[in-house]
C-alpha cells in the first residue's frame, strides 16, 4: 500500500474516533471541544491527500482555529466546564451508534464498489490558490457577493442576540 | 490513491456521528459542535467528488472546492449566531439544557 493511502486511513480513523469522543464525552465540554479540534485537523489532512491544498489550510485555520476557539470562549464565559445533564439511555446510544457507524462504513464501499472509476491524475494547479481564485471570481462571483451579505447579516444578528438590551 | 468509495464512507460515518450527537445530547454547545461535524462530513464528500472529476490539463475544475469554501463560511455564520442564541438563552434560563427550552414545542 502506498504512503498516501496509509495516511488516509490513519487520518480517517483519527477523525472518526475523535468525533465519537466528542459526541460521547458527557463529563467535560472542554474535552469535547478539543476532540473537535482533532477531528477538524484530521479532515484537513484528508483534504491535503485529496489535493485540495488551499481548502485544507482554510479548514485548519477557520475550523481548528476560529470556530473551536469561539466554542471554547463561550464554554469558559458561561463556566460550563462540567456537563450536568447527561443524555438519557447513553449505553443504548453508544451501542446503537457504534453499530450504525460500523454498518455504514462497511456497507458503503460494498454498495458503491465498481460504480466509480479510479481517481484520475490531477492536472497541474489543481487545488492551488490560482485555480480556486479564478473559479471564485469568474464563475462564482455572484456567490461571493451573496456570501458577503450573509456574513454581514450574521455579524449584525450575533451582536443583537448577544447584547443585553437593545437601546 | 484510495478509492472514492472509502472517502464517501468516511463522510457518511462522520455525518452519522453528527446526527447521533444532535439526537442524544442535551447540551446546546455539543449540539452545535455536532452540526459543525455534519457540515464537515458534507465537505469531505464534496472534496472527494471534486478530486474524482478534476478537469483537464491547463483548466482544472474547482467547483467542489468553491462549494466547500461557501460551506465553511455558512458554518462560521451559523456558529456566530448559534452561540449568540446560546448566550441569550443562558442569560434568561441559567442553563444550556435544550429540554428547558420548550416554549415552541407543541
Amino acid at each position: 500500500m502506498e504512503i498516501s493511502a496509509v495516511l488516509f486511513y490513519v487520518f480517517a480513523g483519527l477523525a472518526v474516533i475523535s468525533a465519537l469522543a466528542m459526541v460521547l464525552n458527557v463529563r467535560n465540554t472542554v474535552a469535547a471541544a478539543m476532540s473537535l479540534v482533532v477531528t477538524m485537523v484530521s479532515i484537513g489532512g484528508i483534504f491535503v491527500l485529496l489535493d485540495a491544498y488551499l481548502v485544507a489550510a482554510l479548514q485548519i485555520m477557520v475550523y481548528g482555529g476560529a470556530i473551536v476557539v469561539l466554542f471554547l470562549f463561550v464554554v469558559m464565559l458561561l463556566n460550563l466546564r462540567t456537563d450536568d445533564f447527561p443524555p438519557v439511555g447513553l449505553r443504548l446510544a453508544k451501542l446503537g451508534g457504534g453499530l450504525l457507524v460500523v454498518v455504514v462504513v462497511s456497507a458503503i464501499p460494498r454498495l458503491l464498489g465498481g460504480v466509480f472509476p479510479e481517481i484520475p491524475a490531477a492536472p497541474t494547479g489543481y487545488g492551488g490558490y490560482r485555480a480556486l481564485g479564478i473559479a471564485l471570481y469568474t464563475d462564482y462571483v455572484l456567490l461571493v457577493e451573496m456570501v458577503s451579505l450573509l456574513l454581514l447579516a450574521a455579524i449584525v444578528g450575533a451582536l443583537i442576540l448577544a447584547k443585553r438590551k437593545i437601546d | 490513491m484510495v478509492p472514492i468509495e472509502h472517502v464517501i464512507a468516511l463522510s457518511a460515518a462522520l455525518f452519522t456521528i453528527g446526527v447521533g450527537g444532535v439526537l442524544i445530547r442535551r447540551n446546546l454547545i455539543v449540539i452545535l459542535m455536532s452540526i459543525e461535524l455534519m457540515l464537515n462530513a458534507a465537505n469531505v464528500a464534496l472534496i472527494g467528488f471534486n478530486r474524482m472529476w478534476p478537469g483537464i490539463e491547463g483548466a482544472p475544475r474547482m467547483d467542489g472546492q468553491v462549494f466547500v469554501l461557501m460551506v465553511i463560511t455558512v458554518a462560521a455564520c451559523e456558529v456566530a449566531v448559534g452561540l449568540g442564541i446560546l448566550i441569550s438563552m443562558f442569560r434568561n434560563r441559567d442553563s444550556v439544557n435544550i429540554d428547558e427550552v420548550n416554549l415552541l414545542k407543541w
